[in-house]
């Protein structure tokens, strides 16, 4: 009688971890509805390869992760104590297949999914130019506290916390920083990070394949104004484009070195603005400050 | 004048904000009420020559888990800070804290937790049950180990010294990266605080790391050859070489900071030559086998708890060692997984990358290996075992996040994202807390002789469980969903707020957990004459269990003879020999530990105020008391065989009474509502005879 009693609050307890397990993926479906989940619902051609590579290796380690954890969990409950049904055998001693056996599987798994992230890795290599038909647009990117200035150099215009763009066309991000901490830039929608660093330049090559507005962030923590350093990357038509170049040059404000020097003073919550031309080199003037030995 | 003798200190360092005036209140009321019971006591005598200035590496052990503990509470209530702040501040709603505020509780919170919390823990366990384990009396340096626990202790004042003077801790992070942590960015006296708070507990560390690998290598009992060593000590001895590996670089990272923050040197800093980069990869060298120094002993308390509750020789030890020393060897060389983002170029992050996942070799085959132990077991199901169960799902869950993160196109989508802190929480929680938490439970019977309390131990579990899932999942989600970590605010249009509401809910069910612990402790030593148990409640194997339950302060009247890996279980099977006594040398008590530590602290303080005087002063202190313990040539003495006899004869009459099994009592454990009535009646009969 008392152990029956006891393998029912084994098994009531098991019901309860189901139960709980439930409950919550229930609970995190009904939250998700209408929701941007932007890492498993790409829009651009890196975060889709980044999302396939995310995908594949998970369902890759779940091939060995379900039966390793089932079959540990059922052991758990099996061989307890109090079950007439099981064999103890607690004297077994184990062999040198034992130690071959425990070494492969792991290994073998190791093989499959380090050959994927390598060949990904190469792939995904944030410097590595898209391939396409259109030609590259190359936008420098500087971070600022707490902002981000776009300069178009081959469109002589610039924008702060705002990137448009056309869709379907390659775009190189080059990106450094003024004045400003380590800065991460993000926009989970269409790929990943790189980090903007003063006195460094690096490159981020990304490709939105459908229209609209992703959210972009500073993912790097940098001080007061970090989760306000919000910017919008805006995916347009070649058209809508060329328009929106056309009105930067027509309203925009002039970004002179001394409107810059006004601008990297540290300010939060810019809104977007838009500058009819920018002084001549400005990244490459803002990259060989930090390159000057005398200071600044 | 005033700049002379305060430096940097004035009126305005006083509290003055809500946060400080309420940390420092409450700091100083808890000190005054344990002022207050010890004087009533009159056990100041007593704390200070038993424990205070004692070099027993199991009361050390105990002194670390009260103010890792302590420390505990203190890092889990930044987290629901946190998260309250997070659940409230979307759209127009700013929340309750200013942005960097609120960025100096995150980073108090990650400081607290790795350092004070879980370094606390693991040191703990490995000061108590190393040396039991090895069949040794001692330490190769008592005063060392006292010196480095007096060293946290002087940490853990730092970390929240702001509270009283200054009112700022860094808003940087827990790494305090640079260029930010410079005084560019960072100009206030916040990054100073947590320079020295771990500059000082870190060289403690690893004082601490040197004294417990020549114990380990040099003090074991005859016949434990290194491949008879219990797993948890070979995981310890792991732990503890990295420590020693990398530990010095955090130093000397710290110290270059120091440089650039005191006197305006440049390695750090955006301009005249500095390298923030250079930064990150020394400190991420120190950060990334700090996790596995915290993880190995886990691992080693994993292993030993199979084994004993399984009863079962563990299936592979060669695999076990081989897998342990394999983990602590590539963690060295996988720092740069850290920032994959920085672009160093496809090639240099495929090494690092592939250097990652390989670490998942041997954790895998350690699951493998606990899955083969369990096979045809008989296993006894008590709360270390449970822990061991609910780390096997969590940890396997944050192992498989880990492998994702260690590919590097992978990781430039989740990187510094809520992925990113769901899974490091989900390895730190998992891994490293459940396991000191089970290692705590397993040997609580070894420390203080008597039993936990396995029901309230189990409505602690399930709440940490399960408050764990409700607190992480949604993170894990809200990485995905593009939420980066230490947001004090978004946009409502995100739809993150629900994910942070249920991720608060589920912190709070954490802290119900923690407050369930500490429930569960004191309804133990409510019934301590029920629960009191033998040394070797549970069937042990190896040789800590031998002893009498608190072990006298030489651990063996008798050195054991080893022949196997599970020492005490070819002991227990061979007939008893006759026990002949001997003379032992034991190391004295010292002060000078708390000393130095003192000395540490005030050159700390004085390096944060800039009071060059009292910096000197205490370095000058630092110096005079190390060179008068060296001429101190009375450290031990010898406790005769027939003082060794008289004790242990007591010992021994004092616990033949006891339990030796552990299942007769398992009814008589007090659940919460029997908890709340005695608690209450013994408040009800106080107050009566007060009257």
């Amino acid at each position: 009688m008392a152990r029956k009693h006891k393998s029912n609050k084994s098994s009531n307890t098991i019901g309860l971890v189901f139960l709980g397990i439930l409950g919550l993926a229930l609970l995190i479906a009904l939250l998700l509805q209408g929701n941007n989940v932007a890492l498993l619902n790409p829009k651009g051609q890196i975060a889709s390869n980044q999302y396939n590579l995310l995908r594949n290796s998970t369902l890759i380690m779940l091939i060995l992760a379900i039966p390793v954890l089932s079959t540990m969990f059922y052991f758990a409950w099996r061989y307890r104590e109090d079950n007439p049904k099981a064999v103890h055998d607690t004297g077994k001693t184990h062999s040198k297949k034992l130690f071959v056996f425990l070494w492969t599987i792991p290994f073998i798994f190791l093989v499959i999914l380090g050959n994927g992230m390598l060949r990904a890795n190469y792939d995904l290599d944030p410097k590595k130019p898209i391939d396409s038909t259109k030609q590259t647009i190359t936008i420098q990117v500087v971070a600022l506290q707490w902002k981000w200035l776009f300069i178009y150099p081959e469109q002589g215009i610039a924008s702060l916390n705002l990137a448009e763009f056309p869709v379907d066309t390659p775009i190189k991000f080059e990106l450094t920083a003024d004045e400003a901490p380590m800065n991460s830039f993000w926009i989970p929608n269409l790929g990943g990070q790189i980090y903007a660093m003063t006195g460094h330049s690096t490159t981020l090559n990304l490709m939105a394949n459908s229209l609209g507005d992703f959210p972009g962030s500073a993912a790097e923590i940098n001080g007061e104004g970090f989760s306000r350093m919000n910017f919008t990357a805006r995916s347009v038509t070649d058209s809508q484009f060329s328009q929106w170049v056309n009105e930067a040059k027509a309203n925009g404000q002039v970004l002179n070195w001394d409107a810059y020097e006004e601008l990297i003073k540290p300010s939060e919550n810019n809104e977007t603005s838009l500058y009819s031309s920018v002084e001549a080199n400005l990244y490459a003037k803002v990259l060989i400050k930090y390159m000057n030995v005398e200071g600044h | 004048m005033k700049e002379l003798l305060l430096g940097k200190l004035d009126k305005n360092a006083l509290p003055h904000e809500w946060f400080t005036i309420g940390g420092s209140v409450t700091f100083i009321l808890m000190f005054l009420a344990v002022v207050a019971f010890i004087t009533y006591k009159k056990r100041w005598r007593w704390l200070w020559d038993e424990w205070l200035t004692s070099v027993d590496p199991k009361k050390i052990g105990i002194m670390y888990f009260i103010v890792g503990g302590f420390m505990l509470l203190r890092g889990a209530l930044d987290a629901v800070m946190i998260w309250l702040q997070q659940s409230l501040s979307a759209g127009s709603s700013h929340g309750y804290l200013s942005a960097d505020h609120f960025q100096q509780i995150f980073t108090a919170h990650g400081n607290i937790m790795v350092f004070f919390v879980a370094m606390a823990f693991i040191f703990g366990l490995i000061n108590y049950i190393v040396p039991l384990q090895i069949g040794a009396r001692d330490l190769a340096s008592p005063f060392l180990n006292t010196l480095g626990f007096w060293l946290f202790v002087a940490g853990v004042v730092m970390v929240n010294m702001f509270f009283f003077l200054g009112g700022e801790y860094a808003a940087t992070g827990w790494l305090a990266v640079a260029p930010l942590s410079g005084t560019q960015f960072s100009p206030g006296v916040g990054v100073d605080y947590w320079l020295w708070s771990l500059q000082i507990s870190g060289i403690g560390t690893t004082l601490g790391a040197i004294n417990f690998i020549v114990t380990i290598l040099k003090m074991r009992a005859p016949g434990m050859s290194l491949k008879k060593m219990p797993l948890f000590t070979w995981g310890s001895l792991c732990s503890m070489v990295m420590a020693v590996t990398v530990f010095p670089l955090l130093t000397a990272t710290l110290f270059l900071l120091f440089l650039d923050r005191h006197f305006g040197s440049h390695f750090f800093t955006t301009d005249l030559g500095g390298n923030a980069m250079m930064y990150t990869n020394l400190v991420w060298m120190w950060g990334h086998p700090e996790v596995y120094i915290l993880m190995l002993p886990a691992f080693g308390v994993y292993s030993e708890i199979v084994s004993t509750f399984t009863r079962k020789k563990i299936a592979s030890y060669a695999s076990n060692v081989i897998g342990m020393i394999g983990v602590s060897a590539f963690a060295l060389l996988v720092w740069l997984h850290h920032f994959f983002t920085m672009g160093s170029g496809a090639d240099i992050n495929a090494f690092f990358g592939l250097m990652t996942m390989v670490i998942a070799v041997p954790t895998t085959m350690l699951f493998i290996n606990w899955l083969v132990t369990m096979y045809r077991s008989k296993i006894l199901f008590k709360t270390p075992m449970l822990w061991f169960l609910g780390f096997v799902g969590t940890f396997s869950f944050g192992g498989m996040t880990g492998v994702i993160l260690a590919m590097p196109p992978a990781d430039f989508q989740l990187h510094n994202s809520l992925f990113l802190v769901a899974h490091f929480h989900t390895m730190t929680i998992g891994g490293v807390l459940f396991g000191a938490l089970a290692g705590i439970s397993y040997w609580f019977p070894k420390m203080t002789g008597l039993r936990l309390n396995e029901r309230i131990g189990r409505y602690a579990y399930w709440c940490w469980v399960s408050g764990f899932a409700l607190a992480f999942v949604p993170l894990y989600i809200l990485g995905l969903m593009g939420a980066t970590r230490r947001l004090d605010h978004y946009e409502s249009s995100t739809g993150w707020q629900p994910f942070f509401i249920v991720a608060l809910l589920g912190g709070i069910l954490i802290m119900v957990a923690i407050v369930l612990q500490v429930v569960q402790v004191i309804a133990t030593i409510i019934q301590r004459k029920q629960l009191a148990v033998s040394g070797d409640p549970w069937n042990g194997r190896t040789l800590e269990w031998s002893t009498a339950p608190v072990p006298p302060a030489y651990n063996f009247a008798v050195i054991p003879e080893v022949t196997g890996s599970d020492a005490y279980w070819d002991i227990k099977q061979q007939a008893s020999k006759k026990v002949v006594y001997e003379d032992i040398l034991m190391p004295r008590n010292t002060a000078s530990g708390i000393y130095i530590s003192a000395f540490a602290f005030l050159t700390g303080f004085a390096f944060v105020w800039h009071i060059n005087w009292l910096a000197i002063v205490s370095i000058i202190g630092i110096i005079a008391v190390i060179v008068s313990r060296n001429f101190d040539e009375n450290t031990e003495y010898v406790l005769s065989a027939k003082e060794v006899e008289k004790i242990e004869t007591e010992r021994n009459k004092e616990f033949a009474s006891k339990q030796h099994d552990i299942k007769k009592y398992e009814d008589a454990d007090m659940g919460l509502i029997e908890f709340i009535r005695v608690v209450l009646n013994w408040a009800l009969k106080t107050v009566r005879l007060k009257k």
